[in-house]
């Protein structure tokens, strides 16, 4: 695959390695008072999705940077690529 | 002081050079190196020490430039910074000054072995080497990669000058992969 | 006489004769010939034996379709079993065997499974080996294995080598014909970046093997003059003898180039063959189409071949692999193969034509509305039966049959990513579907335009609408005039009645075999596909697969796109395991990586061990030792005893710096970190976000912002991603920046009671490296001989011990400068058994405790998890299944009778309880013989381990035999208190 990297443009999916859905950006806050369920839910509950999943790969033979695919899983269309710090900060990572 | 002998990233005394097809296959030793990457917020300021020190403009993505000190960028606010070794073993330590508290150096001497391929047919050699499209090259490019399953940066000057860096541990293989190519290539 | 069927004219040079062997017999043919072009020219028409029945078989095509004519080629570490004898270039020397027949291809003794064909009908094995199960090890599978495959193994290495190889395009052109060539010039005259290969030594695809006129040339002339044409353009690569084997996500290719398989050994440095891995943004399938057969009784004689093929060995080759042939077709190609052939002086006895209204000639007899029901000639053809639309039969005397059924779109590459192939009524075959790969394109006959006219007019538009797809215009070449033939062809798949018609050639499955898998109810084509083996075979059924499916067709009483058709997969052609390798392969799987003391441990005669990539150094034997362990012992001892030094620049270790580096290290770690001075070193423990621990390592504090971390030597890689993930994704704005430095700086571990005295000689003197100036897990800047370095005062082994770090390239001398220094202490050099005796010694955790499964509490370090802080893990680390009552907790085990060893692995019995998984307590992780307890050790992992001290526990390993009694103990062997870490 090619991964339309939004810094150095087209590489090839064999310089990255792969983590998995997106959503391990949404890490929980640590003193909810539910924190062990949400953090049960965080690390072990995965949607399955066929078709477009949102995920991510780290850049390890590149510039190191994580990003977010939105890749399809049935016909391996990418059609976004954003750098996972954006992506988390604009998700409200920022502290 | 004498008995404290640096040997070379391939174990030797003196940088090996091996020529074959036209391309010469350089180990050089004699380049100091440093990371440099901008602090959260000073950004701009980081910027503007290293593009001093450097006398130009910062490489972009991708992208390396040759000035006082040869610089090319490694990811997102961070770049790697070459000079030569004898004279600037203390680049690290020199640019950490410069740059105060905007920015995070760290030396990066011997972390890497380098290579440097000059002759005219370059591009053949890299294309059994990683997937950099060296052949639209032109100079001024940069990028990490993996050759050999070893992650390298190729840094290209001009057609006709290209060098590797690889991890320092590994530059037996490394020169192993590079020589077999110049063979297999040329 | 040699070369009796050779005639006038063809592409090979006459110039250049070759000698080669086939069978241990020599032949002669030309510079341009393939393998089975000599043979035929050379009157050899039997060339192997078929899989299953061992029948006699000859080429069935002239291309890499073939499914009969493979033989070993080329002989000792060098051969090659299965390989194409219509693709194999001839080369002076070259030398092929036939396969699957025994004692001689002429005579074979396994043909009497073709007697046995009854029995040996579609699944067969299925039926057959079922049961009882015993009798598979012993019987079937012996029996299987035997007469299984067709060629045979070298079982020496492959002395070629393989590269791997990255190309990137604008427009990539698959296939050489008058479309590709075609697609090619539009695209490159329009600027592209075009890579144009072709499988083929000989570019021109079909063209070369045709009598037909371009424009005013030759069409052979053509295809050379464009080929010179493409070749001088800078713009273009060609890339002959290059096989496009996939079609991958996003304009990815793979291609096979065979670069030196036309010569008899590669040249110096050179592979055997390129597997590249072409980028493109637009391709051009022009890989053209196949002929297809048709099936009747006995369909399979050698000299019994395409009609298309036969026409190719005239024109190309001028080799005919008899001087009278005949015809059976069911469309007007086949006539254009015997106006070829009786243009070129062969003798055509007869055109049997299945359609009533067949064309008629001049030149030869056609007979119309006829069909062939039987033939013979044992090892070749010798005559045909033809039954005539009238119902009376006639015999034909010739030595070789063309048959034409109509001509298959090469469809492979366009349904790699899973596009199915559509039914095109005006072909009657199937073409690409409408779902092509992204950017793909196909042309010419791979796209159903058979004549030349229309290749070349598609060929153009495809390029141009793939010119436009990339943002480039093209202007429309004005392609000459050719051919363009109107398809004149009534389907015609098999010859009813006919029993023993073979549709796949190479799996033997015969019209037979597809009937009786309609009569079991096989009805999807996968499961007709599987019962069968139909296509199943090296050709993936290229030229037979049609003919299963419509046979199966028509028994369902359905319409051949209704039942449909399998699809393709990579690699297009059978592919050699050594070109994916590449060059890793041997000694060069995998890179090395070298310590800095590497090249002084060679001197010494070390002994290295891989742990990763890394070469480590495992023992350093001295003269008169004779076991690894009396090294090992010497070394651990000394070390404990006086001082010892060890290279552990493998530990990862990673710069982190910021204004919010300890905050950083605070989320990374499960301790805290935030009140770490300067100048001190921490132990550090690393969880999994879902409370494993993932690794351990130390954090020592260069300045407020500065911490240098390291890790095991196994998760440098991982530890670094992970913390590049903890930083980008989990907390953006934290001000902290990542580096490895693991490289950069030679460490070693100097350890012993010594260690402080052999370092003042070594440190340069204006360092104070007393205890006070310098105490336990202190760190700081020091010099070595003028050469900048660092001290930091942490021990894996239990004794006073430092690690000291120079830049790498400094790392040789002061590996030498330390060993001169320890000379007055009898200081030793040691590797990773004796670190690894030392740490079990000290009970400290490594690899094999932080197994992925186990926890802080397990490891004993329950405590160091802060509740008053978030770190990565700390929350699931409390989750009630990690922190059952009774939980693993890492102990010490002793031998009860010291003459006992305690293997890793060994699983721990409360006695008096049954040896079962329901009353297992835990498991021995790591195990040594310690020369300073004088006995085995071991730690592991003991349900409620803390509170069973002196508790006598039975070892037990099934597996090996292993059930003693063991004490349990503290894991911490030596100085329990840890006195002499302080001294």
């Amino acid at each position: 695959m090619i991964i339309d990297h939004p810094l150095l443009g087209p590489r090839d999916s064999a310089e990255f390695t792969y983590l998995g859905d997106a959503s391990l950006i949404h890490r929980p806050d640590w003193e909810a008072k539910d924190a062990i369920s949400q953090f049960a839910e965080y690390g072990y509950q995965r949607d399955n999705p066929a078709g477009t999943h949102r995920e991510l790969w780290f850049h390890e033979q590149g510039d190191r940077s994580w990003l977010v695919v939105t890749r399809s899983t049935t016909t391996h269309e990418i059609t976004q690529v954003e750098l996972a710090r954006d992506v988390a900060r604009r998700e409200g990572r920022s502290t | 002081m004498s008995d404290m002998m640096p040997i070379t990233a391939l174990g030797g005394r003196s940088p090996r050079v091996d020529t074959h097809g036209g391309v010469t296959l350089t180990e050089n030793t004699n380049t100091a190196l440093a990371s440099y990457a901008a602090r959260l917020g000073s950004e701009e300021k980081a910027c503007t020490v290293l593009a001093e020190a450097i006398g130009r403009d910062l490489a972009g993505p991708g992208q390396v430039v040759f000035g006082t000190f040869d610089a090319f960028w490694m990811g997102p606010d961070q770049w790697m910074i070459a000079a030569p070794h004898d004279t600037h073993e203390l680049l690290a330590f020199e640019l950490s000054q410069a740059a105060g508290l905007s920015a995070s150096v760290t030396e990066q001497n011997d972390a890497w072995c380098r290579f440097d391929l000059t002759g005219n047919r370059l591009a053949s050699v890299f294309e059994l080497l990683c997937p950099v499209p060296l052949r639209d090259w032109t100079g001024g490019e940069a990028t990490r990669t993996s050759i050999d399953h070893l992650g390298c940066f190729v840094i290209c000057k001009d057609v006709e000058t290209v060098t590797v860096l690889g991890p320092r541990s590994s530059a037996g293989s490394l020169h192993h992969a590079l020589l077999t190519a110049m063979k297999a290539a040329l | 006489m040699t070369q009796v069927n050779r005639l006038a004219g063809g592409q090979v040079d006459r110039s250049k004769e070759l000698s080669f062997k086939f069978d241990g017999k020599s032949y002669r043919g030309y510079q341009g010939d393939t393998l089975a072009s000599a043979l035929l020219a050379n009157d050899v028409r039997l060339m192997g034996r078929s899989f299953k029945y061992h029948r006699p078989r000859g080429p069935l095509t002239s291309g890499s379709e073939e499914p009969n004519a493979i033989v070993e080629l080329r002989s000792g570490a060098r051969q090659e079993p299965n390989t194409r004898a219509t693709t194999a270039e001839l080369f002076d020397g070259l030398t092929a065997k036939s396969q699957n027949r025994w004692p001689s291809l002429a005579f074979d003794a396994l043909a009497i499974n073709d007697r046995l064909s009854n029995f040996l009908a579609a699944g067969f094995y299925y039926k057959t080996f079922m049961w009882p199960a015993v009798f598979w090890e012993k019987l079937y599978e012996p029996i299987i294995r035997k007469a299984a495959g067709l060629g045979s193994l070298s079982l020496q290495d492959d002395p070629d080598s393989y590269d791997k190889g990255f190309r990137h395009c604008d427009l990539l052109v698959i296939g050489s014909g008058p479309s590709g060539l075609m697609a090619a010039l539009t695209a490159a005259r329009a600027g592209a970046e075009v890579i144009l290969a072709d499988e083929d030594f000989l570019l021109g695809g079909r063209l070369n093997a045709e009598t037909y006129a371009i424009g005013d040339e030759d069409a052979r002339d053509w295809a050379a003059a464009t080929v010179a044409e493409l070749g001088a353009m800078s713009n273009v690569r060609i890339m002959p003898r290059t096989t496009v084997i996939g079609a991958f996500d996003h304009g990815i290719y793979g291609a096979l180039e065979r670069v030196s398989d036309h010569v008899a050994v590669p040249a110096d440095g050179k592979p055997r063959q390129i597997l590249w891995r072409i980028y493109t943004k637009q391709t051009i399938l022009a890989a053209g189409a196949t002929e297809r057969p048709i099936a009747f009784e006995q369909n399979d004689r050698p000299g019994i071949m395409l009609a298309s093929a036969m026409r190719a060995y005239v024109n190309r080759w001028a080799a005919t692999p008899a001087h009278t042939v005949a015809i059976f077709t069911n469309n007007d190609d086949g006539h254009r193969t015997a106006h070829d052939l009786a243009a070129k002086g062969v003798t055509v006895a007869a055109v049997i034509d299945t359609r009533a209204d067949a064309l008629k000639s001049e030149h030869f007899e056609v007979i119309p509305g006829a069909t062939i029901t039987n033939t013979q000639g044992r090892l070749g053809l010798t005559v045909i039966e033809v039954t005539l639309s009238t119902g009376q039969t006639r015999s034909i005397s010739c030595g070789a049959l063309g048959v034409s059924g109509g001509w298959n779109p090469n469809v492979h590459l366009a349904s790699h990513q899973r596009g199915r192939p559509t039914w095109m009524p005006e072909i009657s075959a199937f073409g690409p579907g409408a779902t092509l790969p992204e950017g793909m394109h196909a042309a010419g006959a791979a796209m159903g335009q058979l004549s030349t006219h229309g290749a070349l007019q598609s060929g153009a538009a495809q390029a141009l609408v793939a010119l436009k797809a990339m943002g480039k215009e093209g202007a429309r070449p004005d392609p000459p005039e050719a051919e363009d033939a109107p398809i004149r062809i009534t389907p015609f798949w098999h010859v009813s009645g006919a029993k023993r018609a073979w549709l796949d050639q190479q799996n033997d499955v015969t019209a037979k075999d597809v009937k009786l898998a309609h009569q079991e109810n096989f009805r999807s084509v996968e499961h007709l596909k599987r019962y069968t083996t139909l296509g199943m075979a090296t050709d993936q059924g290229k030229t037979s697969n049609m003919g299963g499916l419509a046979i199966m067709a028509e028994l369902a009483g359905k319409s051949i796109p209704e039942v449909g058709t399998t699809i393709f997969r990579p690699p297009y052609t059978p592919t050699a395991i050594g070109a994916f390798a590449g060059r890793s392969a041997g000694a060069d799987f995998r890179p090395i990586r070298k310590t800095p003391s590497h090249f002084w441990a060679e001197e010494q005669g070390a002994v290295f061990v891989e742990v990763g990539m890394w070469l480590r150094t495992q023992w350093f034997p001295r003269p008169g030792e004779t076991h690894w362990r009396q090294s090992v012992d010497r070394e651990v001892a000394q070390t404990r005893k006086s001082v010892g030094i060890c290279d552990v620049t493998t530990l990862g270790k990673i710069d982190v710096q910021g204004a919010d580096a300890a905050t950083f290290l605070n989320k990374i770690y499960c301790n805290p970190f935030a009140k770490v001075p300067i100048g001190k070193v921490r132990y550090g423990l690393m969880l999994r976000e879902d409370g494993i621990a993932m690794d351990d390592g130390t954090a020592a504090r260069l300045a407020e912002d500065h911490f240098v971390v390291t890790t095991t030597t196994a998760n440098a890689v991982g530890v670094y991603r992970h913390m590049e993930f903890v930083r980008q994704c989990l907390f953006p704005d934290l001000d902290v920046q990542l580096i490895s430095t693991t490289e950069a700086w030679a460490q070693f571990s100097v350890a012993g009671p010594n260690a402080r005295n052999l370092l003042r000689k070594v440190v340069d003197e204006e360092h104070d490296i007393s205890n006070e100036a310098f105490p336990y897990m202190g760190c700081g800047e020091i010099s070595v001989g003028g050469v900048r370095g660092r001290l930091f005062r942490i021990s894996f082994s239990g004794e006073l011990a430092y690690e000291i770090a120079v830049p790498t390239r400094y790392g040789d001398a002061l590996i030498r400068k330390m060993v001169a220094a320890g000379e007055e202490f009898d200081a030793v050099v040691y590797g990773t058994e004796a670190l690894g005796v030392m740490r079990i010694e000290k009970g400290h955790a490594a690899g094999n405790e932080l197994n992925g499964t186990t926890t802080a509490l397990n490891l004993g370090m329950g405590r160091m998890v802060n509740k008053k802080k978030d770190s990565i893990g700390s929350t699931l680390s409390e989750r009630p299944g990690l922190n059952e009552k009774d939980a693993l907790k890492l102990v010490g085990l002793k031998p009860v009778d010291p003459a006992d060893p305690v293997p890793a692995g060994a699983h721990l019995m409360t006695k008096g309880t049954p040896v079962d998984a329901a009353h297992d307590q835990g498991y021995v992780t790591s195990a040594c013989f310690s020369p300073n307890l004088g006995c085995h050790i071991a730690i592991g992992y003991l349900k409620s381990g803390d509170a069973r001290m002196g508790e006598v526990i039975r070892l037990v390993s099934p597996l090996t035999g292993v059930d003693h009694d063991v004490e349990v103990v503290s894991a911490h062997f030596i100085d329990p208190e840890g006195e002499r870490l302080r001294v």
